[in-house]
C-alpha cells in the first residue's frame, strides 16, 4: 500500500479494499517511524488527520466521493490551514495558527482530502536544500546525510520515504522541481496564475506558485485537477475554464518535437546527470518523438537576475512579519524601533536576512534602475528565449539540477555555489511558465536523477502526458529507497 | 521689496466605497477598534489584495470632472516603511503611473476666476491609527481605517497665498461632494489637506525652498497655518537665513506650525511595482460610460448661471458651492422665467438674489434643507412680487409661513389678507390721514428736511399694515406734499 500511487489507492478505496481511516493510519504510522531521522515534518496531527479521513468514508458510504476523497495528502508548511499551525519553516511563525484556509487547501478539503500533515522547508522557501528551515534539515532518504533539495523538502522527502502518498509544495526558482529532482519523485510547477497563491505564504509573488509532488505524472494530473482553478482572492489568478489535466495522459508521442536547449548540456554538469538525461531523451526518440536543438541564450543571466527579483519582491513581502500583530515579538525592547530590530533578528534567520538585505538594497534610491529595472528587463528577454524555442517544439528536455543529492553542510557556506544549483529551474518562473520533474534514472553513488520538461503556458497536459508515457516504459519513478538504510 | 507666497496643495480625499479598496471590509466610520479589519487589512500571512472596481470609478470620475487624462494603464507601487499602524510594512499607492494625470479647477476671487493646474490625482489605500492615549504604557492599534480607499489629488504651484489656497481647497471640496466621490467630512479626517508653502521676491520666476504642513482639517487652520508659515519662511529670508525643506505641523492651540521632520530624515521608500496586482487598466467604453453618468460640474453650471441667467459670479458662486442647491435653483429659475416672462430682466435677477438670500438664511437660521422648499411655490411667491402682489418685506413673511407649512404662496397671501395696495384711492386716503397726524414732519420736510420724508412714507406703511405698493406711496406722497 505504502507504494502505492495516488491513481492505485484511490481505486482501492473505491474498491473498499481499504477505508480512508486505515490508510491515514498507515501512513500516520509510517510518519511516526521515520520522521524521527528524516525530519520531513514540522507538525504532524493525528487525531485531526483521523477525523478527517472518517468523514471522507462517510462522504464515500454517502455515495459522493471524488477522485481524491479519502486520500492522505501532506502540505508544505507555507500553505495556511485553520486549526493547525503554519510556520512557513521559520521561528517568526513558530506558533502561528492560521484563521483561514488556503486556496489550495480549501480545495483539497472539497475533494475530501485528508490533511496529512505539514512539511518541513527552507525558512519563507528561501534554500536549495531545506537546509535553513527553523526546525533543521531534511534528509533525503536516499542517503541520509544528503539533502532533499529544498525548498519544498519535506514533501520530496515525505514522497520518496513513502510517508505521504502525495504533498504540495511551492516552486519560486525550482523549490518543486529540484527537491523532487534530488529525491527521485515527481513535481509539477505550473503556468504562473494556474494555481491561486491566496493563503500560500509569499516569498516572490511574481514568481511562486503552487504545485503537486507525487510518484508518478498520472498521480500529478490527478492532484493538479483539485489544486488548479481560478480565485477571485489572489488578482494573479487566471480565468479560465477548467482542465481535465489527465486528458493527454495517453497521447501519441508520435511527431512531438523536443528542444534541447544547449545550455542545459553544458560543462558543470555532472557526468552522470547528462547520462541519463540523454538516455530518457533517446527512449522519447525512440518513441516517435523528434529533437530539435535550440538556444536559450541568456540561460546565464537567469541566476543573476532571480536573485535580484525575488529577494526585492521579499524584502517587501516579509515587512509584516514585524512583531505587531502576530508571530514572534522580543521578549524586551526600550521602543518600537528596537522592537522591530529584536522581534526580526531574533525570528529570520541568516539566509532570509540575507536575502532581506540584498533586496531592500535592490530597491533603495540610486540603485533601482541599475538593479531591479534592469532585471526586468532581462527577464523579459528570458522569456522572450523561451517564446522563440517554443515556435520550433513543443517541449523543452533537460536536466532539473546540473548535480544530483549533495552532502548536509556542503554548500551552507557557500550562498553563491547554492544559489547556482537552481540554474535550470530558474529560468521558467521567470517566464510564468511550466516545468516538470520526474526521475530518470541515478547516479553511481545510487542518487536519484531527474528530468526536467518546459513546457509553453498551459501546456501542463501535454508535459504530463509525455511524462506518464516514460513512466509507463520505465520504473525509475517506482523505485523507492532501501527500507535498510531509512 | 515684496514677498510673493507660493502654496500648493495635496488633498486626500476618503472615497465613498461601502468596502474597503483592497478587501470587502466595511468602510463604516466609527465603529469599535478594529472590528472592520479583515485578514486582509491586518496582513495576515498568505492573504493578497483584490482591487475594488468602485474606488476605480470614483476616481475617474475626479479626473472627468477635472479634464485631467485618464490613464488607460496605471500602475499600484509599494510604498516601504515600518509603522505599527501600517500592516503590510508597505502602503499600496500609485507612484509613476497615477490613474488621473492633469487636469484644473477654477477658483473665484473676489478679482475674478483663477485655474488652478492639477499635476494628478492618484488612488491609495489608507493606514490604520494609532492612538496614543494610556493602554498601560502601550500604544493601541485601530486597523479599522487601514485599507480605506483614498484618491490623493496634487496640484501644481499655482496658488498665490492663503486666500487662494483656501479658495481652492473649497472649490475642491464643493466639487467631490458635487460628483459624489466623498463626503467631505473633514472632523472624521474625510478630506485632508497638506499644504506645500514657499516664498519668493515678486518677480522671481524660480521656487523658494518649501515646508509641507501637514494634515490640515479645516479651512480655518489651513488658512492660519499658511499665513503663519510664509511669515517665518520671510522672517527667516530677511534675517539672512535659509528655508530648510521639511515636513511641519500645525498647532492650533498656538497657531503655529512647527518642525515634524526634515529632508534628511526623509525615508527611501524604495517603491516597486505591487507584483501581486496586475495594472489598472480601463477601456475608453468605461471613460465614456461613467463620463456620460456624471452630472453637469460646477464650473459648468457657474458659467451658465453667469452668461445665461446674467447672475453676479458672486451669485453664481455661492449657488454652485453645493450640487444640491445649484440644481435646486435652477429648477427655481426655470419655473420663474416661465411666471414672468415679460418682467424686465434686471428686476427679474434682483429678485431672484432676493430669493438666494431668503433661501440661505432659512437654511442657516432654520436648518432647514434646501430639499425642503419647493422650486416651485418659490417661483410663484417671487413671480408675486414681480408683478407687484406683493412687498418684499411681504414676501419675507409669506416665505416664512410656506416653510411652516401653511401652503402655497397665493392661499398664504389670500388667507392673511396680504395683497398690496395699489389702489391710488386707497392709499391716497391713508396718505391723508398720516399727514393729518404728523403736522410737525410735514413742515419740517417742507423745511428741506429729506428724512422727514422717510418717516412719513414709513407712517403710510404701517398704517397699510406693509400692504401699500411702496412706489406709488412714494409718488402720492409727493404729490401731496407739494399740493397742500
Amino acid at each position: 500500500m505504502l507504494n502505492s500511487t495516488v491513481t492505485e489507492l484511490s481505486d482501492a478505496l473505491a474498491a473498499r479494499k481499504i477505508s480512508s481511516v486505515e490508510l491515514t493510519r498507515l501512513f500516520l504510522d509510517r510518519i511516526k517511524g521515520l520522521n524521527g531521522r528524516l525530519n520531513a515534518f514540522i507538525t504532524v496531527d493525528e487525531e485531526r488527520s483521523l477525523a478527517q479521513a472518517r468523514v471522507a468514508d462517510e462522504r464515500r458510504s454517502g455515495g459522493r466521493a471524488g477522485r481524491l476523497t479519502g486520500i492522505p495528502v501532506a502540505h508544505k508548511d507555507i500553505f495556511c490551514t485553520r486549526g493547525i499551525r503554519t510556520t512557513c519553516g521559520s521561528k517568526m511563525l513558530a506558533t502561528f495558527k492560521s484563521p483561514y484556509d488556503a486556496h489550495v487547501i480549501e480545495r483539497f478539503n472539497a475533494a475530501g482530502a485528508v490533511l496529512l500533515g505539514k512539511t518541513n522547508m527552507d525558512e519563507f522557501a528561501m534554500g536549495s536544500s531545506n537546509e535553513t528551515s527553523h526546525f533543521g534539515p531534511v534528509r533525503n532518504p536516499w542517503d541520509l546525510d544528503r539533502v532533499p533539495g529544498g525548498s519544498s523538502g519535506g514533501s520530496a522527502a515525505a514522497v520518496a520515504a513513502r510517508m505521504a502518498p502525495a504533498a504540495t509544495g511551492t516552486d519560486t526558482g525550482g523549490s518543486i522541481r529540484q527537491p523532487a529532482a534530488l529525491s527521485g519523485v515527481s513535481g509539477l510547477k505550473p503556468t504562473y496564475g494556474v494555481v491561486s497563491r491566496y493563503g500560500m505564504i509569499a516569498f516572490a509573488s511574481s514568481l511562486d506558485q503552487g504545485g503537486p509532488l507525487a510518484k508518478s505524472a498520472a498521480d500529478l494530473a490527478l492532484l493538479m485537477n483539485a489544486m488548479a482553478g481560478f480565485d477571485a482572492r489572489d488578482s494573479t489568478s487566471l480565468e479560465r475554464p477548467a482542465e481535465d489535466y489527465t486528458r493527454s495522459l495517453n497521447d501519441s508521442l508520435q511527431g512531438l518535437r523536443i528542444g534541447l536547449p544547449k545550455e542545459y548540456f553544458a560543462d558543470g554538469v555532472d557526468a552522470d546527470v547528462l547520462a541519463r538525461v540523454s538516455e530518457a531523451v533517446r527512449w522519447f526518440e525512440g518513441h516517435g518523438a523528434k529533437t530539435v536543438a535550440i538556444t536559450l541564450p541568456n540561460t546565464g543571466l537567469a541566476v543573476p537576475v532571480y536573485y535580484v527579483i525575488a529577494p526585492a519582491e521579499a524584502s517587501s513581502n516579509l515587512s509584516r512579519f514585524d512583531g505587531v500583530r502576530y508571530g514572534h515579538r522580543a521578549k524586551e525592547y526600550t521602543d518600537l524601533n528596537d522592537m522591530y530590530r529584536r522581534t526580526r533578528a531574533e525570528g529570520f534567520g541568516a539566509e532570509v536576512k540575507r536575502r532581506i538585505l540584498i533586496g531592500t538594497y535592490v530597491l533603495s534610491h540610486g540603485y533601482y534602475d541599475a538593479y531591479y529595472l534592469q532585471a526586468q528587463k532581462v527577464r523579459r528577454l528570458i522569456a522572450k528565449d523561451f517564446t522563440e524555442a517554443f515556435a520550433r517544439c513543443d517541449l523543452i528536455m533537460g536536466p532539473t539540477s546540473p548535480s544530483t543529492a549533495f552532502a548536509l553542510g556542503a554548500k551552507t557556506d557557500d550562498p553563491v555555489q547554492m544559489y547556482l544549483n537552481d540554474i535550470f529551474t530558474i529560468p521558467a518562473p521567470l517566464a510564468g511558465l511550466p516545468g516538470l520533474s520526474i526521475p530518470c534514472g541515478f547516479d553511481a553513488k545510487g542518487l536519484p536523477v531527474g528530468l526536467q520538461i518546459m513546457g509553453n503556458y498551459f501546456a501542463e497536459a501535454k508535459m504530463l502526458g509525455a511524462a506518464h508515457r516514460y513512466q509507463q516504459a520505465t520504473d525509475w519513478h517506482l523505485r523507492a529507497p532501501k527500507e535498510a538504510q531509512l | 521689496m515684496a514677498w510673493e507666497i507660493v502654496v500648493g496643495i495635496e488633498t486626500h480625499a476618503q472615497l465613498l466605497t461601502h468596502s474597503k479598496i483592497f478587501s470587502g471590509a466595511s468602510t463604516a466610520f466609527g465603529a469599535e477598534p478594529n472590528t472592520q479589519a479583515c485578514a486582509v487589512d491586518i496582513a495576515l500571512p498568505g492573504v493578497l489584495p483584490v482591487l475594488n472596481a468602485q474606488a476605480v470609478e470614483l476616481a475617474v470620475r475626479l479626473g472627468i470632472a477635472v479634464g485631467g487624462k485618464i490613464s488607460r494603464k496605471s500602475i499600484f507601487a509599494r510604498k516601504n516603511y515600518f509603522y505599527p499602524d501600517l500592516p503590510k510594512g508597505y502602503q499600496i499607492s500609485q507612484y509613476e503611473i497615477p490613474v488621473v494625470q492633469g487636469g484644473s479647477l477654477k477658483i473665484v476671487l473676489p478679482e475674478g476666476e483663477k485655474t488652478i493646474r492639477l499635476t494628478r490625482a492618484h488612488l491609495e489605500e489608507d493606514a490604520g491609527k494609532s492612538l496614543h492615549e494610556d493602554f498601560q504604557g502601550m500604544t493601541g492599534i485601530d486597523l479599522n481605517r487601514a485599507g480605506t480607499p483614498l484618491l490623493e489629488i496634487v496640484t501644481e504651484p499655482d496658488m498665490r497665498g492663503a486666500k487662494e489656497a483656501v479658495a481652492y481647497a473649497r472649490a475642491l471640496h464643493s466639487l467631490v461632494r458635487w460628483i459624489g466621490i466623498c463626503d467631505g467630512n473633514m472632523q472624521e479626517g474625510s478630506f485632508r489637506c497638506d499644504a506645500n508653502v514657499s516664498v519668493r521676491k515678486v518677480g522671481s520666476n524660480e521656487l523658494g525652498t518649501r515646508c509641507e504642513i501637514k494634515n490640515l482639517n479645516s479651512f480655518l487652520f489651513m488658512e492660519q497655518a499658511i499665513v503663519f508659515e510664509a511669515s517665518r519662511q520671510i522672517e527667516v529670508l530677511e534675517s539672512g537665513g535659509k528655508i530648510q525643506q521639511e515636513t511641519r505641523l500645525f498647532d492650533t492651540e498656538i497657531g503655529e506650525t512647527r518642525a515634524m521632520r526634515s529632508k534628511e530624515d526623509a525615508q527611501d521608500y524604495r517603491y516597486f511595482p505591487d507584483p501581486d496586482l496586475l495594472p489598472l487598466v480601463i477601456s475608453e467604453k468605461e471613460i465614456n460610460r461613467i463620463g456620460s453618468e456624471l452630472p453637469e460640474g460646477p464650473e459648468s453650471v457657474r458659467k451658465r448661471f453667469v452668461d445665461e441667467y446674467h447672475f453676479s459670479m458672486e451669485m453664481a458662486f455661492v449657488l454652485t458651492l453645493d450640487r444640491v442647491r445649484a440644481e435646486h435653483f435652477d429648477a427655481f429659475w426655470k419655473q420663474l422665467l416661465e411666471l414672468t416672462a415679460n418682467v424686465d430682466p434686471i428686476a427679474r435677477v434682483q429678485a431672484a438674489n432676493f430669493a438666494m438670500m431668503e433661501i440661505g438664511a432659512a437654511m442657516g437660521r432654520l436648518g432647514i434643507a434646501v430639499e425642503e422648499i419647493l422650486p416651485d411655490r418659490l417661483a410663484v411667491l417671487i413671480a408675486r412680487v414681480l408683478d407687484n402682489t406683493i412687498s418684499h418685506r411681504i414676501a419675507k413673511e409669506v416665505f416664512s409661513a410656506m416653510l411652516a407649512g401653511e401652503g402655497a404662496p397665493d392661499e398664504i397671501i389670500e388667507k392673511r389678507g396680504l395683497k398690496q395696495i395699489s389702489d391710488s384711492g386707497a392709499i391716497g386716503k391713508i396718505v391723508d390721514e398720516v399727514l393729518a397726524a404728523n403736522a410737525k414732519q410735514v413742515e419740517d420736510y417742507r423745511s428741506g428736511k429729506e428724512k422727514a420724508f422717510n418717516s412719513l412714507v414709513g407712517q403710510v406703511m404701517k398704517r397699510s399694515q406693509g400692504k401699500a405698493n411702496p412706489a406709488q406711496v412714494n409718488e402720492i406722497l409727493r404729490r401731496k406734499l407739494k399740493a397742500t
